[in-house]
């Protein structure tokens, strides 16, 4: 079967979620949990465009999140900014310290950088905790206004549902123009052999902090969104958990993929959702995937074998070099 | 002053128990060249081995340790089946991955099994205190101070001394030839991942003596000290890792004494940033 084009089936995965959410846009329940996992679906995107493509192991998805959230309701709720130019800046925002926290770290091996990003988030959680004249510390920020376009109000669930899925649509394409093109096929270099990478003359250090700061920028909008949706958010929403659960959504879907990523966020958002009898097994659920997945299918659902096999791949290396063959398959 | 010879001495409580938590730390990485993202709850079952033995038989604080101690050896094997032997040659990431699953099972297995809220012995170790110089020092202190430099030095010993010692230090130097001389590599390595975690459970149920509070949770901070202080002596000295956790010990106890006990943590944390880009061998760790 030959496939589609890629912008094709994307248009397929966006109608048929529209199809979804048309047919159940007034189960405010399944509405809830529609929008959850297209928001961590937009996370996790943008974490395998770090840990699954560029091949660093990146903790700190929540401390982006909890950074772009707190940034745009501080900006609608204080300076009353409207929902789209709040969105942005809070991207830029967690973008910004996206860019601070990889300068110095990106050069760090597997696990150091794991750590540095864990600590950050921690760090930045504690900050939001600690820092009650701007964050009302663990009362988190209430009252953040609902999202809004050119001064209409979004407030019914189907239509941050619709918001939410354009933000992941524009996630993916983000993501998917960078690993489609010659930058992408240098971060697959990276993360396949840097050594090799770096005798080639890839500029290694620039390619990982643009990885890192584009996943950072993506991560921030969703945070907005979050905000907006919720309307209020505290720092509990923004623990190392949230790290973990986005990179069991990936690890299931396949590191590397970004159809994976969204299959990935689709089904563990779902998931514990039949278990509601008891929320508590929400976070074993996502420890006992990631064991069983690594155990049993360390590709994932949709994923390359790079994490199985440690071999390097030589055309990947020679196209980033020559940088020919646009959107070539992946390996 | 006296307040600060306090202070002095209950950072080195602290620390002497992230020092315990460190040299197992350091020498799993060193005989297996892996990192756990385990080893915080590791030290959260020991505790709560200690504690349910000390509800049985109250009063006795070796037989706690020893408890503490076994508790986590044997959840230690379990994690090195399930999370390190499988993954032999494969690349770092995976055992990352597997690690940080096991912490998350371990972690809300324990929310489940036994609420998420702290426990306290309804009889807590009563010693007393006695003068030292000008600072008043309760014995429970000095008794966390003493057990885990004995640990230490035993530790010290027995991978200088002794046959078992030698053969980790052999399969930490090359795994490969180690196999060829005839050692067995896959005792070894299970029994210095046992180790290692045996020395995170004494140091649970130490701290959980110290502040008489037993808590799935006491694991989260605790794994990511234990790194902090690893990372700040230096991945794979066992001298650094001692220094390190006591270095980390007092930093964090003069921060809530002087500064402001809400950035407690983050003096750890900041710590474990600004040692990894600035000098990431740590400040006794071999060149990277």
């Amino acid at each position: 079967m030959r496939q589609l084009p890629i912008w094709a089936r994307w248009g397929v995965f966006a109608v048929a979620v529209v199809l979804f959410g048309l047919l159940f846009r007034d189960q405010s329940y399944l509405m809830r949990v529609g929008i959850l996992a297209l928001l961590y679906a937009v996370l996790t995107v943008s974490l395998n465009l770090v840990n699954g493509v560029t091949g660093l192991f990146s903790l700190g998805h929540a401390a982006f999140y909890g950074i772009g959230a707190y940034a745009s309701a501080l900006l609608a709720l204080r300076l009353g900014w409207p929902f789209p130019l709040a969105l942005i800046s809070a991207a830029a925002v967690a973008a910004l310290f996206g860019l601070l926290l990889s300068l110095p770290s990106v050069r760090l091996r597997g696990i150091y950088l794991a750590i540095v990003t864990l600590a950050f988030a921690e760090i930045v959680r504690l900050m939001l905790i600690n820092l009650q004249d701007l964050t009302r510390g663990p009362f988190g920020l209430p009252g953040i206004p609902s999202p809004d376009l050119f001064g209409v109000k979004l407030t019914s669930d189907f239509s941050v549902f619709l918001l939410a899925l354009v933000l992941l649509l524009v996630a993916v394409y983000i993501v998917e123009s960078i690993v489609h093109s010659r930058v992408g096929d240098a971060l697959l270099a990276i993360r396949d052999d840097e050594q090799a990478a770096a005798a080639c003359g890839i500029p290694i250090f620039r390619y990982k902090v643009l990885a890192f700061v584009t996943a950072a920028f993506i991560v921030g909008m969703a945070g907005s969104l979050y905000a907006h949706y919720t309307r209020f958010i505290s720092p509990d929403s923004f623990t190392l958990n949230e790290s973990f659960i986005v990179l069991s959504m990936l690890v299931l879907g396949g590191l590397g993929s970004t159809a994976g990523a969204v299959l990935g966020a689709g089904i563990l958002t779902a998931l514990p959702e039949f278990f509601r009898f008891a929320a508590e097994y929400r976070m074993l659920i996502y420890g006992i995937v990631l064991v069983l997945v690594v155990l049993f299918r360390p590709q994932g659902i949709l994923g390359s074998t790079a994490f199985t096999k440690p071999a390097l791949r030589l055309p990947t290396l020679r196209r980033a070099v020559r940088g020919g063959l646009r959107g070539a398959a992946k390996p | 002053m006296d307040t600060f010879l306090q202070q002095l001495i209950n950072g080195l409580t602290l620390g002497s128990v992230y020092a315990l938590l460190a040299i197992g730390f350091s020498l799993i990485f060193g005989v297996l060249n892996l990192v756990t993202f385990a080893h915080g709850e590791v030290l959260m079952v020991g505790a709560f081995t200690g504690y349910f033995v000390w509800r049985l038989i109250p009063g006795n604080i070796p037989l706690a340790i020893a408890a503490g101690a076994a508790g986590a050896f044997l959840i230690a094997l379990v994690i090195e089946r399930v999370s390190f032997r499988p993954f032999h040659g494969a690349p770092h990431m995976t055992t990352l991955l597997s690690t940080l699953g096991v912490s998350i099972i371990l972690l809300n297995s324990g929310v489940l099994l036994m609420g998420a809220e702290t426990r306290s012995l309804p009889d807590p170790p009563r010693l007393g205190q006695v003068m030292l110089g000008p600072a008043r020092v309760s014995v429970l202190q000095l008794l966390i101070i003493g057990v885990s430099l004995a640990m230490v030095l035993a530790l010290t010993l027995f991978i200088a001394r002794t046959r078992w010692g030698r053969a980790m230090r052999a399969v930490s130097q090359d795994l490969d030839t180690a196999r060829l001389m005839g050692i067995p590599t896959t005792r070894i390595t299970v029994l210095a991942f046992g180790i290692g975690s045996a020395l995170a459970g004494v140091a649970g149920v130490l701290i959980g003596l110290y502040y008489n509070a037993f808590s799935p949770m006491m694991g989260v901070d605790a794994g990511l000290k234990a790194f902090a202080a690893t990372v700040l002596g230096g991945l794979g000295s066992i001298p650094g890792a001692v220094l390190g956790g006591l270095l980390l010990g007092m930093a964090e106890d003069m921060t809530s004494a002087y500064f402001n006990a809400q950035y407690r943590d983050v003096v750890g944390f900041s710590i474990i940033i600004l040692m990894l880009i600035f000098r990431p061998r740590g400040l006794m760790g071999k060149r990277l």
